[in-house]
């Protein structure tokens, strides 16, 4: 090992010990965890087995549940993309003090507490509250119908926290997007639709990709907003892991489900990845 | 009327002014060159054209009809970008035929039309590619290409050849005065290069904060400058000032062309001569710097610094330090007199 590439090793190992001591390590011991055994009388059993993976795939209970998770992911995802996009557009046309304003509006919801969001969410949601009230009232339900605990009120509150990434990705692509395109475009005769269409949007896509990659692992991975609006009722992978470890006590059963639900989002972005990578390399420098 | 009439059109961006009192006539067929130094107005002239930019007060008219109320996908003209601003998603030949698809040409047709312009501009077997995989000489041909593809009424040029190598930069005003002629489309060109305004146009309107200096022909501009500004601005210029003598206008008591009244006299550098017998403005030379196909001198006279470009052709060149006697054609030189606003 020459002087430089020692140097270069000894830069680099201050962040590789942070993150074998606060990354790798748990997930190696939830890992080894997940693959221990147990019993209710006997709780952890360290013995090396795949029974509780075996449980989780055989269990219809279980698919019931990771399917939901998808399937809320999969929504918020299309949801932040069709709000996100137009909305980095029209933030990218505004002029100044405007936008500026705009943008803190934009990523407002990170700023505030996840409890103290998405309780208000709760008080929006359930069923003397606005929604519902106000679905009733414009007559798309018969009686107000409480929105707690159902996918739907999920999904509204996973969309209102995570839309900003959406936003910040997009508008990180359009801010490498050459205005003069759009002009461009006009001057051949592109109405403003057409220019957002065929001109903006394959331009922003690369961004919206990748914001959705993001929207995705976070909406799948989340906890305290379906822990919340969804409660007991509702589980999805994450809770359903938390109820594991700390109602039935089944920490190796927990540890197999956060391990199923960690190994879909990497296989899942992983893919997406590659898609985008395959899709655009020749087309925008990277 | 011009084809393109432009009357009186200013643009004020709060108290600054960008364009002021301009007043252009174009006519059919007609290559006319905006040239000038930075900020003076240029590109803001030409996106009042292609109706970007709105006019604070004036009116443009193309072929008899007011443009002021026209969008601009509705101008139907052909701009080519200072970045090109080629699609980076679509191949070449899809940058080329969203023009025609924009006009629901049929399919056949574009095709056909795509073809032709790709192969005006020499890059027939370049369709599907896409411009990040092309050279920026490339490049810009396919913007050249995707703006005329829907013959344009007028193409507007914002610089275009300016990313270029000086080579290529050359090369590509060659083909573009060609394609231009070949195609007889009225052009508006921007540039601050005066080597390309004067290569390219049939007339030049040179500008200046804001303002119209001159508009005329290449060799007008040049040979007859209408005030200093454009003297300067286009190639280089000596001046001296002259007095009135019995004899003509002298400068530092030289007799060097009739004249009566105090005045500047403005003379190009290749204009100025040597000579061994009668009279001229006396100098010694400073510095001889050969450029290959021409020397350049600096002469320091009693009437200022004479900048003196002699030709390559054989005929000898004063070394530096020699004593030499200059003098210059009456009709080569051009008058304002002093007190005149230039
Ligand atoms: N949107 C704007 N807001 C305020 N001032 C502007 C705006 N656009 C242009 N200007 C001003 O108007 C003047 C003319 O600008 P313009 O872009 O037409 O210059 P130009 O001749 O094209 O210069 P260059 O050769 O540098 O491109 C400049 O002083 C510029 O600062
Ligand atoms: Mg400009």
């Amino acid at each position: 090992m020459n002087a430089q590439a020692r140097q270069g090793w000894l830069l680099v190992a201050p962040a590789t010990l942070l993150f074998v001591g606060i990354l790798a390590t748990p997930l190696a011991m939830t890992l080894l965890l997940s693959f221990n055994g147990w019993s209710s009388t006997q709780g952890i059993v360290p013995t090396l087995t795949v029974q509780n993976y075996a449980e989780i795939l055989s269990d219809s209970f279980f698919a019931e549940i990771f399917l939901r998770t998808l399937r809320i992911a999969l929504w918020v995802t299309l949801i932040c993309v069709l709000i996100g996009a137009p909305e980095a557009y029209i933030l990218r046309r505004m002029r100044e003090p405007w936008r500026s304003s705009f943008i803190l509006v934009v990523i407002g919801p990170l700023l505030v507490s996840v409890v103290a969001r998405t309780l208000g969410w709760a008080l929006l949601l359930g069923g003397n509250g606005l929604i519902p009230l106000a679905l009733h009232r414009v007559g798309l339900t018969s009686s107000p119908v409480s929105l707690m605990f159902t996918e739907t009120g999920v999904v509204i509150a996973l969309v209102h926290v995570l839309v900003p990434f959406m936003v910040l990705s997009v508008w990180a692509s359009l801010a490498r997007m050459d205005p003069a395109t759009e002009r461009a475009a006009q001057s051949l005769g592109a109405s403003q639709i057409t220019i957002f269409l065929r001109i903006v949007l394959p331009q922003a896509m690369p961004g919206i990709l990748s914001g959705g990659i993001i929207v995705f692992s976070l909406a799948a991975s989340a906890f305290a907003t379906p822990a919340i609006i969804g409660g007991r009722r509702l589980k999805v992978a994450s809770t359903l892991a938390y109820d594991e470890f700390l109602s039935t006590l089944n920490w190796p059963l927990g540890a197999a489900i956060a391990v199923l639900l960690l190994v879909g989002i990497v296989a899942i972005v992983v893919g997406w990845n590659r898609f985008i990578e395959r899709r655009y390399s020749q087309v925008f420098a990277s | 009327m011009p084809y393109l009439a432009i009357e009186n059109i200013r643009k004020a961006y709060g108290p600054a002014v960008a364009v002021d009192h301009l007043d252009l006539g174009v006519e059919k067929g007609e290559f006319i060159s905006l040239l000038g130094p930075s900020g003076c107005g240029k590109t803001t002239t030409l996106q009042m054209i292609a109706g970007f930019v709105e006019p604070t007060q004036g009116a443009i008219a193309l072929d008899g009809i007011d443009l002021s109320q026209l969008a601009p996908e509705k101008r139907g003209l052909g701009i080519v970008f200072q970045s090109y601003a080629l699609f980076p998603h679509m191949t070449v030949a899809a940058n080329v035929a969203f023009g025609l698809e924009m006009r629901r040409v049929g399919k056949a047709e574009i095709r056909q039309r795509v073809e032709q312009a790709l192969a005006m501009v020499g890059l027939a077997d370049k369709g599907g590619r896409y411009p990040r995989q092309m050279s920026g000489g490339q490049q810009q041909r396919v913007a050249l290409a995707r703006a005329l593809v829907i013959r344009p009424a007028i193409l507007l040029l914002d610089e275009p050849l300016s990313n270029l190598d000086a080579k290529l930069r050359e090369e590509m005003q060659l083909e573009l005065r060609q394609i231009q002629r070949q195609s007889g489309t009225t052009t508006v060109l921007v540039t601050h290069d005066q080597q390309e305004a004067l290569a390219l146009s049939d007339r030049i309107v040179v500008m200046n904060q804001g303002r119209v200096e001159q508009i005329g022909s290449p060799f007008d501009v040049y040979e007859r400058p209408g005030s200093a500004f454009v003297a300067t601005f286009l190639g280089r210029t000596n001046t001296f000032s002259a007095e009135p003598t019995p004899q003509g206008l002298a400068v530092a008591g030289h007799v060097m062309m009739p004249g009566e009244r105090p005045a500047t006299i403005s003379i190009r550098p290749e204009k100025v001569d040597f000579t061994t017998e009668g009279d001229g403005l006396p100098g010694r030379v400073l510095t001889r710097v050969f450029q290959g196909n021409h020397w350049l001198l600096h002469v320091q006279t009693p009437g200022g610094l004479c900048l003196v470009i002699r030709p390559n052709d054989g005929r000898p060149v004063p070394g530096e330090g020699e004593a030499v006697v200059l003098v210059f054609r009456a009709g080569d030189a051009s008058l304002s007199l002093a007190g005149s606003s230039p």
